[in-house]
C-alpha cells in the first residue's frame, strides 16, 4: 500500500503490518478516511439502539396509564437513550466527518498523529461497549444522563451506575485523544497558503470543538473519578452523611455539560455552513463574523453552566450573572442564523437533499434557540425546569439541529466517500418524513410542558388531559423511525447501484472536491497551494472572483496527477499498526475488571503499558 | 505566513546555565519567605494575599524561564493561558458560590 | 505531467504550517487541558475547605517543615531538568545523563515523602473515607503524585536511551517535551503547597 522512498529499518516488538487485507485492514488502519467510516458506521448502529429505546418510551407514553414498560425499565430507557445519543451518536458522527473531511479540506494526507487517531476510535468503541455491558446482567444505568448526586451513591442506586461511570470515563479518554489530534492537525497540517481566515467553516468548527473537548472533558473526568471513589472506596465527595455536597456534582457536571452542548452543535453548524453556500452558489455571507461567532463561543460557553441549576437556589447575584451570560451567548448564535439566511438570499438555489436538511436545520435550530433564551431567565426557568418544555428545547437543538445537519452532511459527502450519489427521490422522502415526524414528536412537547407535564415520568393519569398531545407525539416518533428506514434503504441501494458521482458532483467550493471520489489513500498527489477562501472555487472560476486566471500549471488536475505522484514514489503514508487497538483493548479489559472482576484491572493496565511501550518503539514512517 | 515552514527547533534566545541557577536561587528565597510568612503571627491578617503573590511569582518564573514560554511561540502561551484562565474562572466561581454567596461559613 | 514533478510542495516530515513541531504543540495543548483537570480537583478541595464535622482537621495533621522540604526537592528538580536540556542542546550527553538521574532522583524523594506523609496521616486517622477533607485531599495530592510518578518513568526511559547511546543532540526535543511536562507538575505543586498547606483553614 504505502510507497516508501527508502526501506525503513524495522525494529520494535511487532513488525508493522504491511498491506493487510479484509478485516485486518480495518483493525490496523491508521488512515483517517477509514477511521472516519468506522466512526460513522459504529455511531449509526448506536443511533439505531438509542432510537429503539426512544420508540419504546414513546410507546409507553402514547396513552395514559399504559403498561408497556414498568417504571424501572423506563428509567433505564431514558438514561441509556440520552447517554447514547449524546456520547455515542452525535459526537462520533461528528468525529466521522472530522476524520474524513478535515484532512481533505486542509489539503493534508492524514492527521497529525495517525495512530493516536485509530486509538481514539477503538477507545470510543470500548467505552460504548462498557456502557452497554450492564445489559448482560440486567443492571442498566438508570439515573438520568446527568446522573445527579446523591442518587448515584451506593445507598440509593444499584450497580447500573457503575457501568455509566466506567463507560463514560472511557468514552471521555477517546474524545480527549481525538480532540488533541484535530487541534494539532488543523494548526500544523494546513496546505501552503491556507491561513486561518481562509479555512473552510467546517474546519473552523472542528478546531473550536476540539478546544472545547480538551478543556471540558478533564472536568467530567474528575467528577467521574470522585463519584467512582465514592462508590468503590467509600469516599465522601457526594455523601451528605459525611459532609459531602451533591450540588458540587451538578457544578462539575455542567461546567463540562454546557461546553458539551456546543461540542454537539458546532460541527453541525460547520456542516450547514459548507452546504448552504454550495447549493446557493454564493460565498458564505459574513465569513469573518461566522468565524468570530464560533470562536467567541469557545470562551463564553465556559461561563454559563449554572443556567442548568437555577432551581437549586443560586441566590440573586449568581442567578443574575448566569442569566446574563446565557443571554449573551445567544448573540453569536443569532449572528450565525442571519448569516445563513443571507447566504441563501439572492442565490441561485438548488433544493437537493443536502440543502433541504441544511435549511431544515436553520429553521428548527432557530426554534430551539428561542426556547433556550426563554429559560435563560431564572423565573421563567423555574416554571419550565424538569417539564416537557425543556425536553422540547433540547430536542429542537439536538435533533432538529445536530441530527438534521449530520444527515445533511451524509447526503452531501456520501458521493465523495463512496463515489456514488444517494438517491434523490428517497432522499427527499427521507427528509420530509423526518421533518414532519420530528415536529409532530417534539412540537407538542412545548404545550405539554407549559401544561405542567414533568419529564421522566413513566405514565400519567387520564384526568391530566395530556393524552392527545402525547398520542400525536408518539405517532410522530414512528414517522421518524420510518424515515430512518428510508435512509437505510437509500444507503444500501446506493452502495450497490447508486448513480456514479464524479470528483465534483455539487460544483463544490472546498478542496475535498478537487480530488477523485473516493479519494486515493494518500488524498493529494501534490499538496495544493491555496490562494484564497473557497480554494477550489477560486481555482475553477478565477474570473468569477475577479482574480486573474491562474497560471496553467496551477490549474492542474490533481486526480490525474496522482499516478505521476505515485510513480515518483515519494508519497509518505504511515503504515498500519497493531498498537492502537492493542492499547485500547487494555483499557477495555481494565474497565471490565472494575465492573466485574478486580483482578482483571491490573491485567488490563499491563496490556496498556505493553501497548504504550510497543507503540513508542514502533519505527515511525512518514 | 503562506508556506509550510520547516521546523526550526531552537532559533530563539535561550537562557544559559548561570541564568537558570540564578532563577533557582530566587525560587529558593521565595519558598523560604513563604514558609517564614506562615510562622509570623503578626502577618496572619494578610497571609492569604501575601502567599498568593509569592506563589504566583514562583509559578510565573518557572513558566516563563524554565518552560521558555517567554521566548517561545505565542501559540503555546495562548493554549496554556486559555486553559489556566478557564480553570481560574471555575475555581473562583466555586469559591464565590459555595463560600461567599451562601450561608456565612468561615473561609 | 511534467509540471507535476516540478511542483515543490510535497509534505515532508518535519514541515508544518506554523514551523512548530507537532509533538510540542500537542504537549502545550495537553498542559492547557491538564490545567482544567487540576482546576477541578483544587476546586473540589476548596469547596470543602473549612468544613470539618468529624475526623482530623488540616492543622491536626499537616507538618509544614516536612512538606516544605519535599516541595523544595521538587522545585530543585526543575533546575536539574533545565540543566539536562541545556546539556543535550550542547551535545553533552554525559551531563545529560547525570542531570536526568538527578531529576528522577529528586522526583523519587518527593514521592517517597508523599508515601510517608500518606501513611502518617493514615495512622493519625485521616484517610479517603474520613469526611470530605480526606476524600478531597488524597484525591488531589494522589493525582499529582501519579503525575510525578509517570514523569519519573518517562525520564528514566530517556536516561536509558541515553545510556544506550541513542540520544543525540538532534533529539533534544524529546528532552524538551518531557521537561515541559515535568515543570508543569512542579508548578501544580507550587499552587497546591500554597493553597492546601500554607494558607491556614480557619
Ligand atoms: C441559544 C442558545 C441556547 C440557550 C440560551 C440555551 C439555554 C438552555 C437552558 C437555560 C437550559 C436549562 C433548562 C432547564 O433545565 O431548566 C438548557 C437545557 C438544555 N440545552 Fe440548551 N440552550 C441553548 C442551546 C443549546 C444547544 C445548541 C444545545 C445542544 C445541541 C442545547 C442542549 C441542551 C440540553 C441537552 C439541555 C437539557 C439538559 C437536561 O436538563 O437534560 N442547548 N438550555
Ligand atoms: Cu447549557
Amino acid at each position: 500500500m504505502a510507497t516508501i522512498a527508502a526501506p525503513v529499518e524495522r525494529r520494535g516488538l511487532l513488525a508493522r503490518p504491511v498491506a493487510p487485507r479484509g478485516i485486518w485492514a480495518w483493525v490496523t488502519t491508521v488512515d483517517a478516511k477509514q477511521i472516519g467510516i468506522l466512526y460513522g458506521a459504529t455511531a449509526f448502529i448506536f443511533f439505531l439502539i438509542g432510537g429503539t429505546e426512544a420508540l419504546l418510551m414513546r410507546t409507553q407514553l402514547a396513552v395514559p396509564n399504559a403498561n408497556v414498560v414498568g417504571p424501572g425499565t423506563f428509567n433505564a430507557l431514558f438514561t441509556m437513550h440520552g447517554t447514547t445519543m449524546i456520547f455515542m451518536v452525535v459526537m462520533p458522527l461528528s468525529a466521522a466527518f472530522f476524520n474524513y473531511i478535515v484532512p481533505l479540506q486542509i489539503g493534508a494526507r492524514d492527521v497529525a498523529f495517525p495512530r493516536l487517531n485509530a486509538f481514539s476510535y477503538w477507545v470510543f468503541l470500548s467505552g460504548g461497549l462498557l456502557m452497554h455491558f450492564g445489559f448482560l446482567i440486567q443492571q442498566v444505568p438508570d439515573v438520568g444522563w446527568f446522573a445527579y448526586a446523591n442518587l448515584t451513591e451506593n445507598a440509593f442506586s444499584q450497580r447500573g451506575v457503575d457501568f455509566w461511570v466506567v463507560g463514560l470515563q472511557v468514552l471521555g479518554v477517546g474524545s480527549l485523544a481525538a480532540g488533541f489530534n484535530f487541534l494539532v492537525t488543523i494548526i500544523n497540517l494546513r496546505a501552503p497558503g491556507l491561513t486561518l481566515m481562509r479555512m473552510p467553516l467546517f474546519t473552523w468548527t472542528t478546531f473550536i470543538t476540539s478546544i472545547l473537548i480538551v478543556l471540558a472533558f478533564p472536568v467530567i473526568t474528575i467528577a467521574l473519578v470522585e463519584l467512582m471513589f465514592d462508590r468503590l472506596f467509600g469516599a465522601n465527595f457526594f455523601n451528605t452523611a459525611n459532609g459531602g455536597d451533591p450540588i458540587l456534582w451538578q457544578h462539575l457536571f455542567w461546567v463540562f455539560g454546557h461546553p458539551e452542548v456546543y461540542i454537539l452543535i458546532l460541527p453541525a453548524m460547520g456542516i450547514v455552513s459548507e452546504i448552504v453556500p454550495v447549493f446557493s452558489r454564493k460565498p458564505l455571507f459574513g465569513y469573518p463574523f461566522m468565524v468570530y461567532a464560533v470562536a467567541s463561543i469557545a470562551f463564553l460557553s465556559f461561563t454559563v453552566w449554572a443556567h442548568h441549576m437555577f432551581t437549586t437556589g443560586l441566590g440573586p447575584i449568581a442567578a443574575s450573572f448566569f442569566a446574563a451570560s446565557t443571554m449573551l451567548i445567544a448573540v453569536p448564535t443569532g449572528i450565525k442564523i442571519f448569516n445563513w439566511i443571507s447566504t441563501v438570499y439572492g442565490g441561485s438555489v438548488r433544493l437537493n437533499t443536502p440543502h433541504l436538511f441544511a435549511l431544515g436545520f436553520i429553521a428548527m435550530f432557530t426554534i430551539g434557540g428561542l426556547s433556550g433564551v426563554m429559560h435563560a431567565s431564572p423565573p421563567v426557568d423555574t416554571q419550565q425546569q424538569d417539564t416537557y418544555f425543556v425536553v422540547a428545547h433540547f430536542h429542537y437543538v439536538l435533533f432538529g439541529g445536530s441530527v438534521l445537519a449530520l444527515f445533511g452532511g451524509i447526503y452531501y459527502w456520501f458521493p465523495k466517500i463512496t463515489g456514488r450519489f444517494l438517491g434523490e427521490g428517497l432522499g427527499q422522502l427521507n427528509f420530509w418524513l423526518m421533518m414532519i415526524g420530528f415536529n409532530l414528536t417534539f412540537g407538542p412537547m412545548h404545550f405539554l410542558g407549559v401544561d405542567g407535564m414533568p419529564r421522566r415520568i413513566f405514565t400519567y393519569p387520564a384526568e391530566m388531559g395530556w393524552g392527545l398531545w402525547n398520542l400525536v407525539s408518539t405517532i410522530g416518533a414512528y414517522a421518524i423511525g420510518l424515515s430512518v428506514l428510508v435512509f437505510i434503504a437509500n444507503v444500501s441501494k446506493s452502495l450497490r447501484a447508486g448513480e456514479r458521482a464524479g470528483s465534483d458532483p455539487w460544483d463544490g467550493r472546498t478542496l475535498e472536491w478537487s480530488i477523485s471520489s473516493p479519494p486515493p489513500h494518500y488524498n493529494f498527489a501534490t499538496i495544493p497551494v491555496v490562494h484564497g477562501r473557497d480554494a477550489f472555487w477560486l481555482e475553477k472560476y478565477p474570473e468569477l472572483e475577479g482574480h486573474a486566471a491562474a497560471a496553467p500549471d496551477e490549474r492542474r488536475d490533481r486526480t490525474a496527477a496522482h499516478d505521476a505522484g505515485e510513480a515518483h514514489g515519494h508519497i509518505h503514508v504511515p503504515d498500519p499498526s497493531y498498537w492502537p487497538i492493542a492499547t485500547a483493548a487494555g483499557i477495555l479489559v481494565a474497565g471490565t475488571g472494575v465492573l466485574f472482576a478486580m483482578p482483571l484491572l491490573p491485567v488490563g493496565l499491563f496490556v496498556v503499558l505493553v501497548g504504550v511501550v510497543g507503540w513508542s518503539m514502533e519505527p515511525v514512517n512518514g | 505566513m503562506s508556506a509550510r515552514v520547516p521546523v526550526v527547533e531552537h532559533a530563539e534566545h535561550h537562557p544559559g546555565a548561570t541564568e537558570y541557577i540564578r532563577i533557582a536561587l530566587v525560587l529558593t528565597v521565595i519558598t523560604a519567605a513563604e514558609v517564614a510568612v506562615y510562622y509570623v503571627p503578626s502577618l496572619r491578617p494578610v497571609i492569604m494575599p501575601m502567599l498568593m503573590v509569592l506563589s504566583a511569582t514562583k509559578f510565573a518564573l518557572v513558566v516563563m524561564f524554565y518552560m521558555h514560554l517567554k521566548f517561545d511561540n505565542r501559540l503555546f502561551s495562548g493554549f496554556f493561558i486559555f486553559g489556566l484562565v478557564c480553570a481560574a474562572f471555575m475555581i473562583t466561581a466555586f469559591i464565590t458560590l459555595f463560600h461567599l454567596l451562601s450561608a456565612p461559613k468561615a473561609f | 505531467m511534467e509540471h507535476v514533478a516540478a511542483l515543490p510542495a510535497q509534505a515532508h516530515v518535519g514541515e508544518t504550517s506554523t514551523g512548530l513541531n507537532s509533538r510540542k504543540v500537542l504537549m502545550w495543548a495537553f498542559l492547557g487541558s491538564d490545567c482544567m483537570l487540576f482546576g477541578s480537583l483544587i476546586g473540589t478541595y476548596l469547596v470543602y475547605r473549612g468544613n470539618y464535622p468529624s475526623g482530623p482537621k488540616p492543622s491536626d495533621v499537616f507538618d509544614i517543615p516536612y512538606t516544605s522540604v519535599s516541595a523544595f526537592a521538587l522545585l530543585m528538580s526543575s533546575l536539574a531538568m533545565v540543566l539536562a536540556l541545556a546539556a543535550i542542546q550542547r551535545g553533552d550527553i554525559r551531563r545529560l545523563k547525570i542531570w536526568l538521574l538527578c531529576v528522577a532522583g529528586l522526583g523519587l524523594v518527593f514521592i517517597g515523602g508523599q508515601v510517608y506523609e500518606f501513611t502518617t496521616f493514615g495512622s493519625e486517622g485521616l484517610n479517603l473515607t474520613t469526611a470530605t477533607f480526606g476524600s478531597s485531599f488524597f484525591t488531589l495530592t494522589g493525582f499529582h503524585g501519579t503525575h510525578v510518578t509517570f514523569g519519573i518513568v518517562w525520564l528514566l526511559m530517556l536516561w536509558m536511551l541515553a545510556a544506550r547511546g541513542q540520544m543525540t543532540q538532534a533529539r533534544s526535543l524529546d528532552v524538551e517535551i518531557a521537561g515541559l511536562y515535568w515543570h508543569f507538575v512542579d508548578i501544580v505543586w507550587i499552587i497546591i503547597f500554597t493553597v492546601v498547606y500554607l494558607i491556614p483553614a480557619i
